[in-house]
């Protein structure tokens, strides 16, 4: 009976509460973090495991195929970020207007993509993106008096694709963000604008804009994430992980590439450090903009 | 939407263009996001070969359309038991993982905010670096974990691992942190136990967080496809993704089952949308307002 009352305390109850997650913490994030770091000055073979020092990161920095999927996920990750965040953005403003009717139905609709698993979606828009005339980019094209083109055997056109998926797939959800975001706003901000006889624009710029930053950082960060650790999408775009000249390999797929269809564990774990590396330094870089350590100043 | 309407403005015909203009810029945008999974739609009712040949082509010739694609995907066939063998796989691992991670992630989150304790402070900072780091790179180190633990090719592999969601404790706390702690003190005082509160007491007023988090869940679980392919080995575990892209072969004979099978698998996550679309939206955005 004392164990029982032991565990029925007050001090003792918030700790059983939490124990899933110290047990989660421990097994799948501070056990694979560790190991992942480890793993990364290792040479692992099927028999035996060398440590090979800095080997690993070494032979990275003069792996060409390396620098293509750094250069290719900072590509990709930055155009996403210009087009994901203004535009929708600017549609949120737009949707959270007087002038649209049936919001309703355009939100749903915006939203769907996301709901539908990158399997279907990227055979989906290989089939558009297709080198042969029925492709619906080369209908486009051929409309136009041009030919057909390969849409996925260049490397521009190989990132467009990429970025078509990615706006196609994101923009109602990252609206949906901004949207949430202006309904934080007070209305009687607007209100005193129009009193002092702001034009609309100038309501967006000095009202809208601003106080819109806590939700434009939270967009810009998961957006800077996904952007870098985008695979799938390259994944079933091209059918499996190989681009022809790597023009869709990705950080992520070429980790991928490394440690699950070369098991070459420790080679994949050094690029997934540096990954990590650049995407802290990121996320540190908008916790500074964002001034949550200010916060904790005062 | 009524308050605007009763305004003077509302009714000058330069109001009118720009609600015409404002709807009709949604309705385009609308329609170049629908054309894909229409496309997909309507080359699901055409043989797989015509895919192969015509690609999505946007032909609404009714005269050329067939049901064989859905017959054949339900007729009972080899690939039809396949088929139908990954949704059930996808619905186990969905529900499993959905029911888990809530109840868990509610538990732990009832932890951190109902109480004070030493830890609480250093425990939710915990939480939150989980979310700096990408799953991708834990991605090879928990493989081998699983390896080693022999969970691999089992559907507690694919689930174990997300089962402490942080984003779903971050997203209870913050709608338990709007009760009241007299609560707590008024159901003590009548003599129920810690854990019989939480049970009984707080569970129900955290109805619609459950409802939000778990749609989300939900969608990420039918959805998930990077994880369950490096867990799930044998055809006859695959969950709906994992499956439908085992059929992406480059000589396309697969196609019929694949376009038809792609499109009854957006089913169930279309429907569960349409009914909690409130909740979904609350969700997903509980992040994006408190900076």
């Amino acid at each position: 009976m004392k164990g029982k009352n032991f565990l029925y305390s007050q001090k003792v109850a918030p700790y059983v509460f939490v124990l899933p997650f110290i047990l989660s913490f421990a097994f799948f994030w501070v056990y694979p973090l560790i190991t992942a770091f480890t793993m990364s000055f290792q040479d692992i073979g099927a028999i035996k495991t060398d440590w090979v020092g800095f080997a690993n990161y070494t032979k990275l920095l003069k792996d060409k195929v390396f620098m293509i999927a750094v250069a290719n996920s900072t590509k990709y990750m930055f155009f996403t970020l210009v087009l994901l965040i203004p535009f929708p953005m600017l549609f949120a403003v737009l949707m959270d207007s007087n002038i649209v009717k049936a919001k309703g139905v355009w939100k749903a609709v915006l939203y769907m993509p996301a709901l539908t698993s990158v399997v279907i979606s990227g055979t989906l828009f290989r089939l558009m993106f297709s080198e042969y005339k029925t492709g619906q980019m080369n209908l486009i094209t051929q409309a136009f008096g041009l030919g057909t083109y390969k849409w996925l055997k260049n490397g521009w056109s190989g990132m467009l694709a990429l970025l078509v998926l990615a706006c196609w797939r994101w923009t109602g959800v990252n609206m949906l963000y901004f949207i949430s975001g202006l309904k934080s706003i007070d209305s009687s901000l607007y209100e005193a604008a129009d009193i002092d006889g702001a034009s609309p624009v100038q309501k967006f710029l000095y009202v809208t804009l601003p106080l819109l930053k806590p939700t434009t950082i939270y967009v810009l960060t998961i957006s800077v994430y996904a952007g870098l650790s985008m695979f799938l999408e390259s994944y079933m775009l091209w059918a499996g992980n190989s681009s022809p000249n790597n023009i869709g390999l990705t950080i992520v797929g070429y980790l991928y590439k490394r440690g699950i269809e070369k098991n070459d564990m420790g080679y994949a774990c050094a690029v997934g450090v540096v990954l990590l590396i650049v995407a802290l330094i990121i996320n540190f870089a908008q916790l500074i903009l964002n001034g949550t350590f200010k916060k904790e100043e005062d | 939407m009524e308050k605007n309407k009763q305004r003077d403005l509302s009714h000058t015909p330069s109001h009118i263009v720009a609600t015409v203009l404002g709807t009709g810029f949604f309705l385009i945008l609308s329609a170049i996001i629908c054309f894909p999974v229409f496309a997909g739609l309507l080359a699901s009712f055409r043989p797989g070969t015509e895919l192969i040949r015509r690609g999505l082509a946007l032909d609404l010739d009714v005269s050329t359309m067939t049901l064989d694609n859905y017959i054949y995907l339900f007729g009972g066939n080899q690939d039809s038991k396949k088929y139908f063998m990954w949704y059930k796989n996808s619905l186990i691992i969905t529900f499993l993982s959905v029911l888990l991670t809530l109840l868990i992630c509610y538990f732990v989150a009832y932890g951190l905010t109902m109480y004070k304790f030493k830890l609480q402070n250093f425990l939710f900072t915990l939480v939150l670096a989980t979310m700096m780091v990408p799953f991708e790179i834990l991605m090879l180190p928990m493989y081998k974990e699983i390896i080693a633990f022999g969970l691999i090719d089992t559907y507690t592999g694919v689930i174990i691992t997300g089962l402490c969601s942080a984003s779903t404790i971050f997203f209870f706390r913050q709608y338990m942190m709007g009760l009241p702690k007299d609560l707590l003190s008024a159901a003590r005082i009548d003599g129920a136990n810690e854990y019989y509160i939480s049970v009984a007491i707080i569970m129900p007023l955290v109805k619609p967080a459950f409802a939000s988090m778990g749609i989300l869940c939900a969608m990420g679980s039918w959805n998930a496809i990077l994880w369950p392919l490096l867990v799930l080995k044998g055809a006859e575990k695959f969950t709906l993704p994992i499956g439908l892209n085992t059929l992406l072969t480059p000589y396309g004979n697969n196609y019929d089952v694949l376009i038809a099978g792609s499109m009854f698998g957006i089913l169930p996550i279309f429907i569960i949308f349409l009914i909690f679309q409130k909740y979904i939206i609350d969700g997903m955005t509980a992040g994006a307002v408190k900076g």
